[in-house]
């Protein structure tokens, strides 16, 4: 199955350059002029960048993500998952690459066919980041007023969080 | 919204790191965070340039408009502001495609391709109902084969590392349908009722 993947990028490339030859797009130019258009986007995009990891690195540095964590630890018994699933929960919306090192550590540690290591592959593919995907989408277009993108988007996640329990605990 | 969330990252962490006595290691991540998101938009530059310089291919081809005529029983009732707009429609195919088959690289130029493209036809300053939507649809993942995840699960000893392709197909479905469910009750008005 990794095969497909693998190949999942460079057969679109393909087909989308042999589907423009086949029309008689001039596809070079107009790849350069695709390609322009992203200098510009991603450079408006890196203030958003800026804000959002530094305020997560700092989250993370300061210890307060494990005081709100141990804050939550009570409901993650009461629901009879294992504690350590919660900073999972709550980094996965701020954090791609600090939440996929924290299910590394956790698969690690209690081993990835266990409850929890299922658990949390399970929630880790689950959603994405959230902030980070509304931040960087409606900052590059100026946006500041969001209207329900924030709640409707962390509900998801919420539910994410719900299911994944629950499925591993019925299904695995 | 975001301007509360992210004056509580940032107070909460000074007034945590205060009270463990952590400073040191938070003016260290400050350095270290803005160093990264200048690492990673450099990469986005590269990835961003490429893909869209492949969109506009698909577009002037008719590869995105085939895409978007394909999706668009689906789409037309999700999205049906955009139901007469082909170019947004396409950007959004394409956007929804990459997620699909887990091109996380992809996907992030394509859909502020596509926000892009639905700003430009927006007058008013807050982003419209499909917009919101859309930008929802790219915070849950839907994705066909979680190809990271079971490379990370074989390197950690798993037996079946895509044993849990069930669960993460069930959980990430159920995931979506909140979201939609939450912004068309509210876009409805239907919330407030409650």
């Amino acid at each position: 199955m990794g095969q497909i993947g693998a190949a999942a990028m460079p057969l679109i490339i393909g087909i989308i350059v042999l589907f423009g030859f086949l029309k008689n797009v001039e596809v070079f130019d107009t790849f350069l002029e695709g390609a322009k258009e992203g200098i510009h986007a991603s450079f408006r995009v890196l203030p958003t960048l800026i804000g959002l990891i530094v305020a997560v690195s700092m989250v993370r540095a300061s210890g307060l993500l494990e005081l709100l964590c141990s804050l939550a630890e009570p409901l993650a018994e009461a629901a009879g998952i294992s504690p350590e699933i919660l900073p999972l929960a709550l980094l996965r919306p701020v954090s791609g690459s600090g939440s996929s090192a924290y299910t590394l550590s956790l698969l690690q540690q209690f081993g990835p066919d266990s409850e929890t290591g299922k658990i949390a592959s399970v929630l880790a593919s689950s959603t994405e980041t959230t902030f980070y995907a509304i931040a960087v989408y409606f900052g590059a277009c100026g946006y500041k007023k969001l209207r329900y993108t924030v709640p409707a988007a962390l509900l998801g996640d919420c539910a994410a969080l719900v299911f994944a329990v629950l499925t591993v605990k019925l299904i695995g | 919204m975001l301007n509360a969330i992210w004056f509580g990252m940032i107070l909460g962490s000074v007034v945590c790191a205060v009270a463990t006595g952590r400073l040191g290691d938070l003016s260290a991540a400050v350095m270290d965070g803005a160093k990264d998101a200048v690492e990673l938009s450099f990469f986005l530059l590269g990835s961003m340039c490429a893909w869209l310089g492949f969109l506009k291919i698909a577009e002037k081809s008719g590869l995105t408009d085939l895409l978007a005529s394909a999706f668009s029983p689906v789409i037309d009732r999700l999205f049906p502001e955009y139901r007469e707009d082909q170019e947004i429609k396409g950007k959004m195919c394409m956007n929804f495609s990459a997620n699909f088959l887990g091109l996380g690289n992809a996907a992030t130029p394509l859909g502020l391709a596509a926000v892009s493209a639905m700003a430009k036809k927006n007058i008013g300053n807050t982003p419209t109902k499909g917009m919101i939507l859309f930008v929802v649809f790219n915070t849950a993942s839907i994705q066909l084969l979680p190809i990271n995840m079971a490379a990370m699960r074989s390197s950690c000893g798993s037996t079946a590392p895509f044993a849990i392709l069930p669960e993460i197909w069930i959980t990430s479905f159920a995931a979506l349908c909140t979201c939609v469910l939450c912004c068309k009750l509210t876009e409805r008005g239907n919330l407030r009722k409650i």
